[in-house]
């Protein structure tokens, strides 16, 4: 595969505080890519670099091998959804989608021709006169691929476009989005802070935090093999524990000695041990490799979701079988449900659910799409 | 909120109502009554024929004699300083709305308060202020004179006049121009530019289809003061260029109140037919 877009050691600050640190980041062709991090790790300052709308304060950015960190946003051949779409809002829908081919003067008649196709991609075909400010957002946000895609653009750059869209809709547009990416072949470059969002859609997940990339790979890989403990909690939910790698394969947490699958670590190296809230089986108390008690029952749905209190550490339990509050029972955990990461700066800051409260995390959430678009 | 006012709803806005019907809409019905009405307080339409039909004889720089329609003459010559003065206001004043509304907070700040400060003052006060300024012997061709140039002769022409109108409605284009752009969303600018658009044709496409209303406002605040302006012309133009506002004024101090009427009427007229043209032109515009 070809390299599209290389961003090398790239860095910039704001006012004098780091949003980019140092980071290195290939994006090939045809690929969906997704940079996924919480509010202000510098995933939309990176797409506004490739834009052209930042210029990085250290690094270059190459396009097809060439230095283009001088090039002026209209002269790259990249396109931008942006989060609230930003339609003219004194264009009609045609005149919307017609406004990069008009700049670069194509004839009457390929215009038509482009703009009915595009209206037929996003499906809108019979919206050409219609004013954007009456559309409903999805529309809208059609629209605004639309527009970015007319010209095609040897890479689409997507900041949240999905976050002011109610759930089922987002839900929709991300099988719609993928679609689009597969049926026209060009590079989808997307940011988010949705990480079901990002293992549904993407070829490749780059996790960002506080400026730094912390891991970049498949959906699966990330889930799966996570790199530290700041990817672990962000993806999913994870019990993290402290544990001694005691030699390989053979590693003890909780007071207990597991069998492993992962290894080369040095012996008796403390490490973080990762533990997913799916893969742990409820047994009898007698049968389990750890016991506790449970502190609290929550169902959703397609699972229940059970906070166990183990040596004063919470952990989070997904289970289709109910148990109760106050209930003693016991764990297993299988050895390939054990994943061992090396210590990092994140280590301890996250994957005890003591604190633990749904409710919480989504006002956080909310409040985190609110700030990013101002 | 709901269509239907309440009585508090009513009872609050009563005292603003009242002013409005005391001070606009019984006035406009006085210019109206008084327009067609003779000093007998009887019905008629002479007033309004004389404003189209009287004529006088006005002697030219070279001494010809010339027969004209008065007021049709003075009417134009207003209409035509108001849209030059216009012309220039917007020419200056949309760029600098421009440059304002992307300046940082604070010299918005600043330049807005030094554009307002000279509002402040009254505006014969201004006009005094000019006429120190234009006069032959004033400090501009004293500036002039000490840097080697050849004196201008301003004072009384209708350079004079305009400079004067330019000045004193300046703020009026600015603000409302302004005020549209510095609200105009940047994540549209950064789209255009991102479609393809250099500088220029985010100006063209975007910046100036949307400052569209503001510049339509703009002009109507100022066309419409410095077409009905009186004493500026009597300072700066010598009273050489009699202007409507001054011919209103004039044939009110003379106390020929129902010809002074008469014409105020016909200028309203005027203005309300153009303020729905512009009006239906910005509308039309907004909606495609």
């Amino acid at each position: 595969m070809r390299k599209i877009i290389e961003l090398k050691n790239i860095s910039k600050a704001f006012d004098g505080e780091t949003v980019l640190d140092h980071i290195s980041l290939d994006i090939y062709d045809n690929e969906f890519i997704t940079l996924l991090g919480p509010s202000g790790c510098g995933k939309t300052t990176t797409l506004r670099i490739i834009a052209g709308f930042e210029q990085p304060d250290e690094g270059d950015v190459l396009f097809l091998g060439e230095d283009i960190a001088s090039l002026p946003p209209h002269k790259r051949n990249v396109n931008t959804v942006f989060q609230r779409y930003a339609l003219f809002p004194h264009l009609n829908v045609f005149e919307n989608i017609a406004f990069p081919l008009r700049e670069k003067h194509v004839p009457h008649e390929e215009i038509n021709g482009k703009v009915e196709e595009m209206l037929k991609l996003v499906a809108l075909t019979g919206f050409e006169k219609r004013s954007v400010t009456s559309l409903s957002g999805g529309q809208q946000q059609r629209v605004a691929i639309a527009r970015a895609l007319v010209g095609h653009p040897k890479v689409l750059l997507l900041d949240e476009p999905l976050a002011a869209l109610d759930l089922k809709l987002r839900k929709d547009m991300q099988q719609e989005l993928k679609g689009i990416q597969k049926a026209t072949g060009i590079t989808f470059v997307f940011v988010t802070h949705d990480q079901e969002e990002a293992l549904s859609m993407s070829d490749t997940v780059v996790v960002m935090s506080e400026g730094k990339i912390q891991q970049i790979g498949t959906p699966i890989d990330i889930y799966n093999e996570p790199q530290n403990a700041f990817v672990a909690d962000f993806i999913g939910e994870s019990n993290i524990l402290n544990g001694v790698m005691i030699e390989d394969q053979k590693v003890r947490f909780s007071g207990h000695v597991f069998d492993c699958v992962d290894g080369g670590f040095g012996k008796n190296e403390a490490v973080d041990v990762v533990v997913r809230p799916e893969d742990v089986d409820i047994v009898p108390e007698e049968k389990g490799h750890l016991r506790g008690v449970v502190s609290s029952v929550t169902f959703l749905g397609v699972h229940y979701e059970i906070i166990v209190d183990i040596n004063n550490f919470k952990w989070m339990i997904q289970t289709t079988d109910f148990v109760d509050v106050d209930e003693h029972i016991g764990l297993y955990i299988e050895p390939d449900a054990i994943h061992i990461m090396k210590k990092s700066k994140y280590s301890g800051m996250f994957g005890d659910y003591s604190s633990f409260s749904n409710e919480f995390d989504e006002l956080s959430d909310a409040e985190a799409v609110e700030d990013e678009s101002l | 909120m709901k269509k239907n006012n309440t009585l508090l709803q009513r009872l609050v806005i009563a005292p603003y109502s009242f002013w409005a019907l005391l001070f606009i809409v019984v006035p406009l019905f006085f210019v109206a009554y008084y327009a067609f009405t003779d000093s007998g307080f009887h019905f008629t339409t002479e007033n309004i024929t004389r404003f189209f039909t009287a004529r006088s004889s006005i002697t030219g720089d070279d001494g010809t004699v010339r027969e004209v329609y008065t007021y049709l003459l003075i009417f134009w010559r207003s209409l035509k300083l108001a849209l030059i003065s216009t012309v220039i206001c917007l020419l200056l004043g949309y760029p600098i709305a421009y440059i304002l509304s992307r300046a940082s907070d604070r010299t918005q700040k600043i330049l807005i308060t030094l554009i307002m400060i000279p509002m402040w003052m009254n505006f014969l006060i201004r006009t005094y202020a000019w006429m120190t300024i234009l006069q032959d012997t004033g400090i501009l061709n004293g500036l002039l004179k000490s840097v080697g140039l050849r004196p201008l002769h301003i004072i009384g022409t209708e350079t004079a006049v305009v400079i004067g109108m330019v000045y004193d409605y300046f703020p009026y284009m600015i603000l409302p121009i302004y005020s549209v752009m510095a609200k105009m969303d940047i994540k549209l600018l950064e789209a255009a530019r991102d479609l393809g658009c250099n500088s220029f044709g985010v100006l063209r496409r975007v910046i100036f289809p949307l400052s569209l209303p503001g510049v339509i406002s703009g002009i109507t605040m100022v066309l419409i003061p410095s077409i009905s302006t009186f004493y500026i012309s009597q300072k700066l133009g010598n009273g050489k260029f009699y202007l409507i506002g001054d011919a209103i004024e004039g044939q009110y101090v003379a106390n020929n109140l129902h010809f002074a009427a008469a014409i105020a009427f016909i200028l309203m007229i005027v203005l309300l037919v153009c303020m729905a043209f512009m009006q239906r032109y910005a509308n039309s515009k907004a909606v495609a």
